[in-house]
């Protein structure tokens, strides 16, 4: 066995390994295995992560940190959650029942918050996200924010394109890792219709303080972005050039 | 068409891709496609009617166009008739008792490969168990080398993937650093970055060419960034041993990806350009659904697909091949059994048809798969003689969200099955104390006189 005692493990000259990186190094070893407590601490995280990826929406819980603003519920076509998963073309859809409900308007941004792969990290981070940003955009006129049950980020393009918005920001829940199982996901497309690419939009990804970016720096961030792709009617890969240090690049689907 | 009956009731096949998919084992891409068998007796009877097919067959039909495909072209113009003569007889069923059979052994393999396409390929591995997948597989070993000469009988290598969010120097220093103290490394060091600008991209092959000089690793380095970047790269004069693309199985997927067989072959040339090692300088990867995902997979099923993308492979002669089996998540492969048979499928694949495949034994924390599927999945593909696998700290790839085997589940399968590093690398360790006579690695810290690394 070469399992090491925590006293052993302060003298362990691996430890300066372990301050280097957030990877799993120096992690010991009985025999050629995991020792007992870095196997456990893994399985931790990954049933954090499951578990992120197969919660239920709280729509409702979403809205209620929005108000007094009035929003819409809408869900996707996808039946539930494991078909949402072998599903993503269902998850870019609406609801045929649900288009009703999205009426063109005159508005500059929609704002769509969207459980994706991460319903957790949507209602930890979404609507304070979303408020932010609202904070920085006087003058705009911004359609009542869209709440979106099993839904792919490409949903926003139909959302969009039903309300009459010349931009669509998506908040969605990224793809847990075992280090975030609540990462949220910004994506912003210019123009929303079926069909868009992702190289049409941009993202700014790992909005999950206080280990990921904050609340106050993703909106000054998204501002920039919305202004800048007002101005210049595009946004994507041209946009992200520009920007540089803004943008990210989380691919979701 | 193609037709069977089952039970009394008659089955029918418009065309060749249409037989294959229906023939395939259930996975969720191809369902994702339409194109996956409605029943498990659907699937039964496409599967009667591939194996009374013959192999001439897939010499006359492709299933992605010729005239709009240059996989296609690739595939159909090389193919050499006369390796392909002592199964020209031959139906798919018929094929799967050849390569079964006593008789047939590695010579015999070895000389048939330039013989396949990999449409037949894919044909007999859709009739294959996975107890047959890894009985031939083990067969048929493929060896190549650079620094160190990896794939011989005996021997399991590791790529050693140091990856970080931010690319931090240190940081990968320390994940390298530990991969050595448990063996691994001797595939490679292949580091994906974050980030994929020239800059990045030139500084962390120097990171590695310095470890690599200063320990005189018998090893080599890859940073995974696009093939016009590695281009541009060896044109600024990094330390440059293997260039990397992700390759897939169709010409639009390949464009998917921003390249195409010329591209591929000006980022061999480049890196062939830098004399550094032998004629293997590519390191390719590959994975069922890429070409779905890219919305160009023409109808075909993604195991097919697959081994097309070791046909584009084989003909850019590869150091290594690896296919990231999960990666791509659950709507292409949904669960731990689909990513298992898809694992044993693609190294069967690979190496029947010449390539050096390793496996990225992995999954994502949306697919329905733990470390139990991964621990057997690893230890089926060690019997079945895979080239390398991945070394990952704490099997938790921390840049790019995904799960992968962990340096002490190469100790474990290697011990397991008696296999030992490549021989060059594993010289290495004995000389720097961190083997043992029995050829096993000492815990650390006994491996100290690398402790002292640093970027």
């Amino acid at each position: 066995m070469t399992v090491q005692s925590p006293s052993e493990r302060s003298t362990d000259p691996l430890a300066r390994l372990r301050a280097l990186t957030e990877a799993r190094v120096g992690l010991g070893r009985a025999g050629a295995a995991l020792p007992t407590a870095p196997m456990l601490a893994f399985q931790r995280d990954h049933a954090l992560a499951r578990d992120a990826v197969h919660a239920p929406f709280d729509a409702a819980g979403v809205a209620a940190a929005l108000s007094p603003r009035t929003t819409v519920a809408v869900r996707s076509q996808a039946r539930d959650r494991a078909e949402y998963l072998r599903r993503p073309d269902l998850g870019r859809r609406l609801d045929p029942g649900d288009v009703a409900r999205l009426t063109g308007g005159d508005w500059d941004l929609a704002i769509v918050l969207a459980d994706g792969l991460s319903a957790p990290a949507v209602h930890a981070h979404a609507a304070p996200t979303a408020l932010a940003l609202i904070a920085r955009l006087p003058g705009w006129r911004i359609a009542p924010p869209v709440l979106a049950t099993l839904a792919r980020v490409a949903l926003g393009d139909e959302i969009g394109a039903r309300l009459g918005a010349r931009l669509v920001l998506v908040l969605i829940g990224e793809r847990p890792g075992l280090s975030a199982p609540d990462s949220l996901g910004a994506y912003l497309t210019w123009s929303p219709r079926i069909g868009r690419l992702d190289s049409e939009r941009n993202c700014v990804s790992n909005i999950r303080p206080p280990h990921g970016l904050g609340y106050e720096a993703a909106a000054d961030t998204l501002a920039w972005l919305l202004r800048a792709a007002r101005g210049r009617r595009l946004t994507g890969v041209s946009l992200k050039d520009d920007s540089d240090s803004h943008g990210g690049s989380a691919a979701l689907d | 068409m193609f037709a069977s009956t089952l039970n009394g009731e008659r089955y029918v096949f418009d065309d060749l891709k249409t037989l294959l998919a229906r023939a395939t084992p259930v996975r969720s891409g191809d369902e994702l496609a339409g194109i996956a068998a409605a029943s498990q007796s659907e699937r039964v009877a496409a599967r009667q009617a591939l194996a009374d097919l013959p192999l001439t067959v897939f010499l006359s039909e492709a299933v992605v166009p010729y005239e709009v495909d240059e996989v296609t072209r690739l595939i159909q113009d090389g193919h050499d008739a006369a390796a392909f003569a002592p199964i020209r007889h031959l139906t798919v069923g018929g094929l799967r008792d050849w390569l079964l059979s006593d008789e047939v052994g590695a010579e015999a393999l070895a000389a048939l490969g330039p013989g396949l396409t990999p449409e037949m390929v894919a044909a007999v591995c859709k009739l294959m168990r996975n107890q047959d997948l890894i009985a031939v597989a083990a067969r048929r070993r493929v060896v190549t080398a650079f620094r160190s000469t990896v794939g011989q009988s005996g021997r399991l290598a590791v790529r050693l993937q140091p990856n970080h969010p931010t690319d931090d120097p240190a940081g990968v220093a320390a994940s390298i650093l530990d991969g050595l103290m448990y063996g691994c490394g001797d595939a490679m060091i292949g580091v994906n970055p974050a980030g994929d600008s020239l800059a990045r991209t030139i500084s962390l092959l120097r990171l590695i060419d310095d470890a690599r000089e200063r320990y005189d690793i018998p090893t080599q380095s890859c940073v995974l960034t696009h093939v016009t970047t590695s281009i541009a790269a060896v044109e600024r004069g990094a330390p440059l041993d293997l260039v990397f693309q992700s390759i897939a199985g169709t010409e639009g997927a390949n464009r998917g990806f921003g390249v195409d067989l010329a591209l591929l072959a000006e980022g061999r040339a480049a890196a062939l350009s830098l004399a550094r090692g032998g004629g293997q300088v590519c390191y390719f990867e590959t994975g069922q659904g890429s070409a779905l995902s890219a919305g160009a997979h023409h109808g075909v099923d993604q195991q097919t697909l697959e081994a097309r993308a070791y046909g584009v492979a084989r003909a850019f002669d590869p150091f290594l091949v690896n296919t990231v089996v999960g990666f791509i998540g659950p709507e292409y492969l949904y669960d731990g059994k689909q990513i298992l048979r898809a694992g044993l499928e693609d190294h069967f694949c690979g190496k029947l048809l010449g390539v050096p495949m390793g496996v990225d034994v992995c999954y994502t924390n949306h697919a329905e798969a733990d470390q139990d599927d991964m621990d057997s999945l690893l230890t089926l593909l060690a019997v079945a003689g895979v080239n390398f696998i991945m070394g990952v700290p704490g099997a938790d790839d921390v840049m790019l969200n995904y799960q992968s085997t962990s340096f002490h589940d190469a100790l474990y399968v290697r011990r397991a099955l008696g296999l030992r590093a490549a021989p060059e690398f594993e010289a290495w360790l004995a000389g720097m104390g961190m083997i043992d006579a029995r050829g096993q690695v000492v815990a650390p810290p006994r491996g100290a006189a690398l402790l002292d690394y640093t970027a």
